[in-house]
C-alpha cells in the first residue's frame, strides 16, 4: 500500500488494487499519477462498453490487451506510463492472470509480480503454486511472499490488501499488517563487532 | 394543415412573410411520420418507450435500437430519421463525457438537454446545413432527481412530466394526461407505457407489426440507464394486452 515520492516512501495508504468493470481487477506499482490516468482510461473504456447495453461486457483478457496497447504505444513515443500492472479476473468460468510492464512487455501466467516481487516472490510461487489451491491456501502463500518482500525490499510498508475475484465479482479486503519477527540474536547488540558504529 | 410556403421554403435561412421558417416545420414532419416515442417521469425515475415499426419480416428482433444510453445516468429515445438521431446521440455522449472529464461529476440532465438543444438549433442557422430530421426524448436521473426533456428539430427543449412524439403522439398524450404520474413507481410506469403504446398503435390498422423497446432510469436500476429487464417487459406487454382485450370487450 505504499506510494513513493522519489526514494522517500511518502504515502502509506495508497490503494493500488482497483476493480475494473464486472470481471477484472488491476494492481499497479510505480508512478501513482500514471496509475490514476490509467484508471481514467479504463473508466472511459468500461463506460463505453456499458452504454452498448448489449449483454456483453469486457473481460480480463480484453482489458489486458487494451492496457498492453496503451503501454506499448506510449513507450514507442518515448513517453511511457511509469507503471507495472497486474491484471486478473474471471469471466464465464475462465480465470485469467496477466501482467504488463511500462515498456509493453506482457504475458499471462499462473502467478505474476511487479518489481522486486519478480525476484523474491516468484521463485517461492514457482515452487509452491499448485493448480487447485483453495482461496485460504492462496492467501497464506501470498502472505508468505509479502512477508519476504517486507523484510527485504526497502520500499515496502507493512500494510497490505488482498483482493479476490470470482465469477460473482470483486472483493478487496480492508488493509491489514503482517506479523513480523525482529528478535534475532544478531540484532541484539548491533555494534558488537564495530564499536562506535550505529 | 400543410401550407405551401412557395418560394419561402427553399432554405432554412429564409423567413416567410408570416414569420415561419418552413424548412424547420418540414423537418418536424419527418418526426411526426415516424413510430411513436413516449417518455414519462414517475416518482422514482423515468421510463422511455419506442414503437419500432417492423419494416421487414427478416429483421432480427432486438436490432435497430432506438433508445441509446448517453451516460451512466441518462438515456435518449429517438424519433424521426434514424441516421440523424444517431448523430444527436453521438453528440450527446461526447458532451456528457467531456463534462465529466472537466468537472468531475456526471453531467446534470438539464445541462445535457441544453447542450443537445443548442447543437440541434445550430443546424438550423446556416444554409449549408440542414436541420435534423429527428426529435429526441431525453431522460436522466441526477442529484435533483429524475428529469425528462424533449428536444425538437427546431432546437427547442422543454422539461416534461410526460412527452410523446411521432405518429401516435396525440393519442399517447391524452393517455398520459390521465395517469397520476407523481404517485407511480417505474415498475407501474413500464406497464402504463406498454398500454399506451399498444393502444396508440392498435388504432392504426395499417402498421400492425411493431416491436416495443423500453428502457428506464430509476432507483430500482440503481439510477443507471438500462433496458427494462426482459421479465418485467414481458409482464408489461401481457398486462397491456389484457387491458386491451378488456377495452375491446365493451
Amino acid at each position: 500500500m505504499g506510494g513513493s515520492y522519489g526514494s522517500t516512501l511518502r504515502y502509506k495508504s495508497v490503494e493500488r488494487l482497483k476493480p475494473v468493470g464486472k470481471h477484472s481487477l488491476i494492481g499497479a506499482s510505480g508512478e501513482i499519477s500514471d496509475f490514476q490516468e490509467i484508471m481514467r482510461y479504463l473508466d472511459d473504456l468500461i463506460l463505453s462498453d456499458n452504454m452498448w447495453d448489449d449483454g456483453n461486457s469486457l473481460g480480463p483478457k480484453e482489458v489486458h490487451n487494451y492496457l498492453t496497447r496503451v503501454m506499448y504505444n506510449r513507450r514507442n513515443k518515448f513517453n511511457p506510463l511509469w507503471n507495472s500492472l497486474v491484471l486478473g479476473g474471471v469471466k464465464n468460468g475462465q480465470k485469467y492472470l496477466g501482467t504488463v510492464s511500462m515498456i509493453g512487455v506482457h504475458y499471462e501466467d499462473n502467478h505474476v509480480a511487479t518489481g522486486f516481487g519478480n525476484h523474491l516472490a516468484r521463485p517461492l510461487l514457482r515452487d509452491e503454486w499448485r493448480e487447485n489451491l483453495t482461496f485460504e491456501e492462496g492467501v497464506i502463500l501470498l502472505e508468505k511472499c509479502m512477508r519476504v518482500l517486507l523484510y527485504r525490499d526497502r520500499s515496502a510498508v507493512n500494510k497490505l490488501q488482498i483482493a479476490k475475484i470470482t465469477e460473482e465479482g470483486v472483493t478487496i479486503s480492508p488493509p491489514y499488517s503482517l506479523k513480523t519477527f525482529w528478535n534475532f540474536s544478531a540484532f541484539e547488540n548491533p555494534t558488537h563487532g564495530a564499536e562506535g558504529s550505529w | 394543415m400543410s401550407s405551401i410556403g412557395t418560394g419561402y421554403d427553399l432554405s432554412v435561412t429564409t423567413f416567410s412573410p408570416d414569420g415561419r421558417v418552413f424548412q424547420i416545420e418540414y423537418a418536424a414532419k419527418a418526426v411526426d411520420n415516424s413510430g411513436t416515442v413516449v417518455g414519462i417521469k414517475c416518482k422514482d425515475g423515468i421510463v422511455l418507450g419506442v414503437e419500432k415499426l417492423i419494416t421487414s419480416k427478416m429483421m432480427l428482433p432486438g436490432s435497430n435500437r432506438r433508445i441509446h444510453a448517453v451516460h451512466r445516468h441518462s438515456g435518449m429515445a429517438v424519433a424521426g430519421l434514424a441516421a440523424d438521431g444517431r448523430q444527436i446521440v453521438a453528440r450527446a455522449k461526447s458532451e456528457a463525457t467531456n463534462y465529466e472529464s472537466v468537472y468531475g461529476e456526471p453531467i446534470p440532465v438539464k445541462e445535457l438537454a441544453e447542450r443537445v438543444a443548442s447543437y440541434v438549433h445550430l443546424c438550423t442557422l446556416y444554409w449549408w446545413l440542414r436541420p435534423f430530421g429527428s426529435g429526441v426524448i431525453l431522460g436522466g436521473y441526477d442529484r435533483d432527481g429524475p428529469q425528462l426533456y424533449m428536444v425538437e428539430p427546431s432546437g427547442v427543449s422543454y422539461r416534461y412530466f410526460g412527452a410523446a412524439i411521432g405518429k401516435g403522439r396525440q393519442a399517447a398524450k391524452t393517455e398520459i394526461e390521465k395517469l397520476k404520474l407523481s404517485e407511480m413507481t417505474c415498475r407501474q410506469g413500464v406497464i402504463e407505457v406498454a398500454k399506451i403504446r399498444i393502444y396508440g398503435v392498435h388504432d392504426e390498422a395499417k402498421d400492425k407489426a411493431f416491436e416495443l423497446e423500453m428502457s428506464w432510469v430509476c432507483d430500482e436500476s440503481n439510477r443507471q440507464h438500462q433496458k427494462v429487464p426482459d421479465d418485467i417487459l414481458e409482464e408489461a406487454k401481457a398486462a397491456a394486452k389484457a387491458a386491451l382485450e378488456e377495452m375491446d370487450a365493451d
